[in-house]
């Protein structure tokens, strides 16, 4: 008997959850049952995924650079070559005592033979007898700031030394921030084109949700209710369905930095990540790329509420 | 809104050597001349396919004439914007022949839709339109879903959505073509006491014994014209 009033209890709370569950659902004027929101959830998830890659390494390139060049910025080299009749060691002597006098040099360092050899190792191989040879000699200036009198130091370079030129790596780092520069137009580039995709998807998937509730529409209409309405009745399932699929792909864009960052490159390069880090800086995406990406998930979920919004007034005018 | 009607001096709907033509096809409609007046009852009869329903999305404003011209409460609907439309529908109750019941929602949620519509809260209309269901006869439909109601309820249902807003004017298109005949008295009943509390009512009906039943004015269509008796 006991058992019997139990069960029909657990029946009734069963009936009234399901009741209200039902109420909930059939409380939305347009059923999320009738938009295709699986298939553009899935096509926003991957366009939020491709953006927010394209963010990451869009700053990991941007970082790179910026770090190529404060270590390029940091040194000058001065380039002693041999002059007849001049020993190059009094006169490499010289211009280091130079530098090391000059306002804003922190360290000046005279690479001796060997090292010049080793830098030419790479080019001539090794075991070559060209110690005879007249190479130019090196000088490495590192500088202590920006306010480092270059102008000065090479000028003077020149009119007291013969054969030395000073290089700043200006060239250099001209180039970086032309790549850079190119790379971060390429990716803002490859941004618009996936949200200019995701916008298009969106409009054809409310022009199809629209056609399969045409009838509900037309009701709305009848009744009495205003574009607006009924355009916000549509914009409340978009936007649902982008925020879903914008912080889906981009959560998984930002797990992959976090994959590639944290584990796939100290486990493929070991201690070796020095060698790696001279290319490609720390080859993790930093604090920007996993905001950026957030940000490309809210972005991506109100572009496709006012898209969609848009779409439905449109497509209102139309049917008029 | 027995106020409301008497500030309406003039015609709820006047239309005046109206023609209307689908595309570059022949005219459906030809020269119609008529007025609805405040607190009318009339009946729009005719054979099938003499443009019945036509007439009544012209009178709802769903379509616009090729020619002539029609004024609803006082405005002359070439003149009406985008943002007028809503409004002037909100005045007018519609009874569809096919009921446009929304199956995802319930009886009171149906009925409750064009108060939904303009923003009001569920609190501030629930025991309005409990009342009105309970009135059709659907007290105890409240929450069932169309699929499952029979045709004479779910025409109920549709008459008590026409009539939650208390508009000026009701179009019923066919109102009693799906139920039997004791029902579409019953109806017909309703309908007058709804014409008794103010609201002007037209009907599209082809059936001649329903109409002999009442004295009404009579609007006849025929081959696209329209002849008043009454």
């Amino acid at each position: 008997m006991a058992d019997a009033d139990l069960a029909h209890r657990l029946q009734v709370a069963a009936e009234r959850r399901r009741r209200r569950v039902g109420a909930r659902r059939s409380n939305q004027l347009i059923p999320e049952s009738s938009i295709a929101g699986s298939a553009l959830t899935m096509v926003i998830a991957i366009m939020s995924f491709l953006a927010s890659l394209t963010l990451g390494a869009v700053t990991l390139v941007r970082d790179a650079s910026s770090d190529w060049q404060l270590d390029i910025r940091r040194e000058v080299t001065i380039q002693v070559r041999p002059v007849e009749g001049a020993d190059i060691e009094t006169e490499l002597a010289r211009a280091a005592a130079m530098a090391r006098l000059t306002q804003g040099v922190s360290s000046v360092e005279v690479l001796d033979q060997a090292q010049n050899l080793s830098l030419l190792e790479p080019w001539l191989g090794t075991g070559l007898a060209i110690s005879d040879l007249p190479l130019p000699r090196l000088i490495v200036v590192r500088l202590g700031g920006r306010n480092a009198d270059l102008a000065g130091l090479a000028a003077r370079l020149q009119a007291e030394i013969p054969g030395t030129s000073l290089d700043d790596h200006g060239a250099w780092a001209s180039r970086l921030r032309t790549m850079a520069g190119a790379t971060v137009a390429a990716g803002l580039l490859i941004l618009g084109l996936v949200f200019a995709a995701t916008a298009v998807s969106i409009v054809f998937a409310t022009r199809g949700a629209m056609a399969g509730n045409s009838h509900i529409v037309s009701v709305l209409h009848f009744v009495g209710a205003e574009d607006g309405y009924i355009a916000r009745e549509f914009q409340r399932h978009f936007l649902l369905l982008g925020l879903r699929g914008g912080l889906a792909g981009a959560g998984a864009a930002a797990l992959m930095f976090a994959v590639i960052g944290f584990i796939l490159v100290p486990l493929l390069f070991g201690s070796d990540t020095q060698s790696l880090s001279v290319l490609f800086g720390r080859f993790t995406v930093g604090p920007i790329g996993y905001f950026g990406a957030l940000a490309i998930a809210f972005v991506i979920a109100l572009m496709t509420a006012l898209t969609s919004r848009l779409t439905v007034y449109s497509q209102l005018a139309e049917n008029r | 809104m027995q106020q409301r009607h008497q500030q309406e001096a003039g015609d709820l709907i006047r239309f005046e050597n109206v023609g209307l033509r689908y595309g570059v096809g022949p005219e459906v409609l030809r020269d119609i001349n008529f007025n609805i007046a405040p607190q009318s009852f009339q009946f729009l009869t005719g054979p099938s396919g003499a443009g019945k329903t036509t007439l009544i999305r012209l009178l709802f404003m769903s379509l616009r004439p090729t020619r002539g011209l029609v004024t609803v409460f006082g405005r002359e609907i070439s003149t009406l914007t985008a943002a007028d439309y809503a409004p002037f529908r909100r005045r007018i109750g519609v009874v569809f022949q096919d009921f446009r019941l929304l199956d995802h929602l319930t009886t009171f949620e149906n009925v409750a839709l064009p108060l939904r519509v303009i923003g009001r809260e569920e609190s501030s209309y629930r025991a309005d339109v409990v009342e009105l269901l309970r009135w059709v006869g659907l007290g105890d439909q409240i929450n069932v879903h169309p699929p499952i109601m029979s045709g004479g309820e779910k025409q109920r249902a549709a008459i008590a959505r026409a009539l939650i807003t208390q508009p000026e004017m009701l179009l019923a298109d066919e109102p009693t073509g799906n139920v039997d005949p004791p029902l579409a008295r019953r109806l017909m009943r309703l309908f007058i006491e709804l014409n008794r509390l103010g609201t002007a009512v037209l009907i599209a009906t082809h059936d001649i014994n329903l109409m002999n039943q009442f004295d009404a004015r009579r609007l006849v269509l025929e081959d696209g014209r329209l002849t008043i008796y009454g």
